[in-house]
């Protein structure tokens, strides 16, 4: 059940690398990701799809990144944790 | 053999419960009981429509998001197995088409011509103009006499002027348009009323539309014409879109403003939470708490199975209808906890009062732009603000697509 479960506190991610990568023909311009995470995801003027802004996140912004790709509508953002 | 088999079917399918299932008297907020319990005991099942046919009622928050972000999962209303929502709403869907029942890729390909206007930078952009717009019409609450009605006071007007001015439809005009959505709305409309609703608006909007291909403004319907110069769609399609847009803005945030109204009034403490604040951060948190609790869009997000799909330990099979009703997604307990509480301190950002997959509403950021302002003004401005009849006197939308109150006759110390 991807929809549930509580994302990791923000103090456990030091040393962890966060890798983010979106799917931009699948996503729906919702705004959702812009809405949580505004220093990681940004819309185009045009037609509101996705932009990466940063595809490294530092670690204080991996709880909202993962809390984006949750609430995503279109499964368009993938994250990717070592 | 094969004649006891059909007659077992038969009898079972008898005894399937009705959809929709009525709301508890007494308990306004709550998903219907029958629904709730379907949820536990059936959280994939069949239940039994007005026109005598048997969708599968999907309840449980897990389930709703899988099969919503599904491609097996159609939203085209004209394929056999659709499960309308009335004889009037089977009849349109025959005539009206807008993105709202199409699938990808021409959803997405219709979509996107009205996304942008409807990023979180832009509609953000009108934050000052929609406070200037609640002032003046909490304003005019304050100068009148009370008892007054919330919903013709502010309500319905602050979003009734926001889209009007986004999409380029004069205001003046709101009589006619909220006369003729409240009937697109409401699932005892009879096909004729509904029919002619339908006709009354697009031909409205198709209008407007050929207005602005001789004398274009900074609008939406004037973006539109363009493309319907630029042969991208056909004027009737360009006037779909105005209906949706125009329906779906301003219908569902009249109902969360007056309907939240009603919840944090039952909520004394809770309201007092909203009520002290200035953390814009706060607001916005009420404001999904408020989504989720009240899960105004009611009616079921309707939808047909393309391919034969396994869910619940239950098989869906390919041309079967689908109801996925979000009201008990949103009260899903794994998800929620304590969901029958109204808190407007935590995180319900995961609801899906808004729908999920790639239907989600287009309007969210800006009904949440707008709750955001009215939940944080109205309860400052007007701090004693109260209901001015019983709670059970209120006439409650148990009939409507989307939930909420006809009038919200309230009252304050001055
Ligand atoms: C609190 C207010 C609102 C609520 C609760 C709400 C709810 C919803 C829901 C549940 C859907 C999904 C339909 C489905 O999956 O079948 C939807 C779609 C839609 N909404 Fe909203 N809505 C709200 C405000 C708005 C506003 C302000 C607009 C504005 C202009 C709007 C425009 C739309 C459109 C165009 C769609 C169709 C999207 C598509 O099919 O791709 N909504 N809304
Ligand atoms: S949340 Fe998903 S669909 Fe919405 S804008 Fe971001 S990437 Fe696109």
């Amino acid at each position: 059940m991807s929809g549930a479960g509580g994302g990791a506190g923000s103090g456990e991610d030091k040393g962890v690398t966060m890798r983010v990568e979106v799917d931009v023909p699948k996503c729906v311009a919702s705004g959702q990701c812009v809405m949580i995470a505004p220093d990681v995801f940004d819309q185009r003027e045009e037609d509101g799809i996705v932009v990466l802004l940063d595809e490294r996140p530092a670690s204080e912004l991996h709880a909202d990144v993962r809390e984006s790709a949750v609430v995503c509508p279109a499964a368009a953002i993938r994250v990717v944790e070592k | 053999m094969t004649e006891t088999l059909a007659e077992t079917t038969a009898e079972a399918e008898e005894q399937l419960p009705e959809f929709p299932m009525p709301r508890a008297a007494g308990c306004p907020f709550d998903p219907p009981p029958t629904t709730r319990a379907l949820h536990t005991e059936r959280p994939v099942t069949r239940v039994r429509l007005w026109d005598g046919s048997a969708p599968w009622l999907v309840t449980g928050y897990a389930d709703q998001r899988a099969l919503l972000s599904d491609p097996r999962v159609s939203a085209e209303a004209t394929l056999p197995g659709y499960p309308h929502a009335s004889a009037g709403v089977r009849e349109n869907a025959k005539q009206r088409r807008s993105f709202l029942t199409m699938d990808d890729p021409e959803h997405a390909r219709i979509r996107r011509m009205v996304t942008g206007p409807f990023a979180i930078k832009r509609i953000e952009a009108l934050r000052p103009e929609i406070q200037k717009i609640t002032d003046d019409l909490i304003d005019a609450m304050l100068a009148g006499p009370t008892p007054v009605d919330l919903v013709h006071a502010l309500a319905l007007p602050l979003p009734s002027l926001v889209i009007c001015k986004l999409l380029g439809v004069p205001y003046e005009d709101h009589d006619f348009f909220q006369r003729n959505s409240s009937v697109l709305i409401n699932r005892h409309s009879s096909v004729e009323d509904m029919v002619g609703a339908n006709e009354a608006l697009t031909d409205y909007l198709e209008g407007l539309v050929t207005a602005k291909l001789a004398d274009p403004a900074d609008d939406m319907l004037s973006e539109l014409a363009g493309r319907v110069r630029a042969g991208e769609l056909t004027q009737r399609d360009a006037a779909n879109m105005g209906v949706l847009l125009l329906v779906a803005g301003h219908e569902t945030t009249a109902n969360m403003i007056a309907l939240g109204t009603v919840a944090l009034l039952e909520n004394p403490d809770q309201l007092a939470v909203l009520r002290e604040t200035d953390d814009p951060k706060a607001v916005a948190r009420a404001v999904e708490e408020l989504l989720r609790y009240l899960t105004i869009v009611h009616n079921g997000r309707r939808r047909v199975a393309l391919e034969d799909i396994e869910i619940g330990g239950e098989t869906i099979r390919a041309g079967d209808g689908i109801i996925v009703y979000t009201g008990t997604g949103n009260w899903d307990a794994e998800v929620f906890p304590e969901p029958e509480r109204l808190d407007i301190g935590r995180d319900a950002r995961r609801h899906i009062a808004f729908g999920f997959g790639v239907h989600q509403c287009l309007g969210q950021p800006l009904a949440r732009l707008e709750l955001q302002v009215v939940y944080g003004t109205l309860y400052r401005r007007i701090p004693t603000l109260r209901l001015a009849t019983g709670i059970d006197q209120l006439p409650f939308k148990d009939d409507g697509f989307v939930y909420g109150v006809y009038e919200l006759p309230v009252t304050w110390t001055s």
